[in-house]
């Protein structure tokens, strides 16, 4: 329970990372969970990230797993809020001024500027989780599968996490 | 109401696609170019886009009433799955045929998430500064180690600079121009 305060601060504040999507606070994320507040093992961020990617809905939803393992249900409640309500009012706001900002040159600029930014981001995230998640033949094949399926058809991206699961029972165990 | 739905069955990521399907589709309560202006404010501030999209999205269909409804809409069936999907995780997670699985779910998700990224990076990057940004990006964080935040605000002003806005060129040019050719 004493770590309540400790997931509301981490993940309010994480959220304020999240330019482009959710891979940019990866590594922020990793560091925090993982160095310095000891809650997960890598190998754990690791595995509750990727169910994430076949949750209904916003796929950092997965706060609300990684809460549950630190406090049960109320860290649940607690990592979800403070992952989605800061950020929520933030845009709710700016969704209102949006319009009358529309005659300020420097709106286009930031809006043209953040995005190389939020992919790069994204990219580094990436990087930091393949490097814990790839570990061998096995799971480059099944990489480079799903990377090859999800270009060239319109597979569910969720039965492709779950056919993941299936190769990995058969070939990793 | 139909952000509930869409929270419950928007399984495995792309919940903006599903989103444009009943908004503007389906419902037609936004047009293409109302939809595609939400999508850029949702990408340029912090937040996960499939909820500033139905924050935005319910706000222009409801309110600030339909904002909120449209938020808890997206997220309370995502939160359950996951929140059981935690409490199992603790219960089940250190089996060995557990462990296999999700080392083939998370080798997975590094596919589908490079693809998603690869995607966005082929439509979206525009000559050598784009790249650049991106570059700077992830040396930043994964070989001269600097926070993500820091990365962020550095990279980001960089970027925004090199966007500026671009100054007003007086109309002479064009005569000066003109007067040459003759």
């Amino acid at each position: 329970m004493d770590q309540i305060p400790a997931l509301a601060r981490v993940f309010a504040y994480l959220s304020l990372l999240t330019i482009g999507g959710g891979m940019a606070a990866y590594p922020e994320m990793k560091s925090l969970v993982v160095d310095v507040h000891h809650w997960l093992t890598n190998e754990q961020v690791i595995h509750i990230y990727s169910v994430g990617q076949m949750a209904p809905g916003p796929n950092m939803m997965m706060v609300a797993a990684m809460g549950e393992r630190v406090s049960g249900l109320a860290g649940a409640a607690v990592a979800a809020l403070a992952f989605f309500v800061p950020t929520g009012i933030l845009t709710f706001g700016v969704g209102r001024l949006w319009n009358k900002l529309a005659g300020w040159p420097w709106r286009d600029s930031i809006q043209k500027g953040l995005g190389p930014v939020a992919i790069g981001l994204a990219v580094a995230g990436l990087i930091t989780f393949g490097r814990g998640s790839i570990t061998g033949w096995v799971t480059v094949v099944i990489g480079l599968a799903v990377f090859t399926l999800t270009l060239q058809t319109k597979i569910n991206p969720a039965l492709l996490i779950l056919g993941g699961a299936i190769v990995g029972v058969v070939a990793l165990r | 109401m139909t952000f509930l739905i869409i929270g419950a069955t928007s399984f495995g990521g792309g919940v903006v696609a599903y989103l444009r399907n009943a908004l503007v589709t389906k419902k037609k309560w936004l047009d293409d170019d109302h939809f595609l202006e939400l999508m850029s404010i949702s990408n340029t501030l912090p937040g996960l886009n499939a909820t500033n999209m139905s924050i935005l999205a319910g706000d222009r269909v409801g309110g600030t009433l339909g904002s909120f409804l449209a938020m808890l809409g997206m997220c309370v069936p995502g939160f359950i799955f996951m929140t059981v999907a935690g409490f199992l995780y603790g219960e089940q997670g250190d089996r060995p045929l557990t462990t296999a699985a999700l080392r083939g779910v998370a080798a997975a998700a590094v596919g589908l998430l490079s693809a998603t990224w690869f995607s966005i990076g082929k439509k979206s990057v525009k000559g050598f500064y784009d790249a650049f940004i991106i570059l700077a990006a992830v040396l930043g964080v994964n070989y001269l180690k600097f926070s993500v935040p820091v990365v962020l605000l550095a990279v980001g002003a960089l970027s925004i600079f090199i966007h500026r806005p671009a100054k007003q060129h007086p109309p002479e040019k064009d005569s000066e121009w003109i007067r040459f050719l003759h």
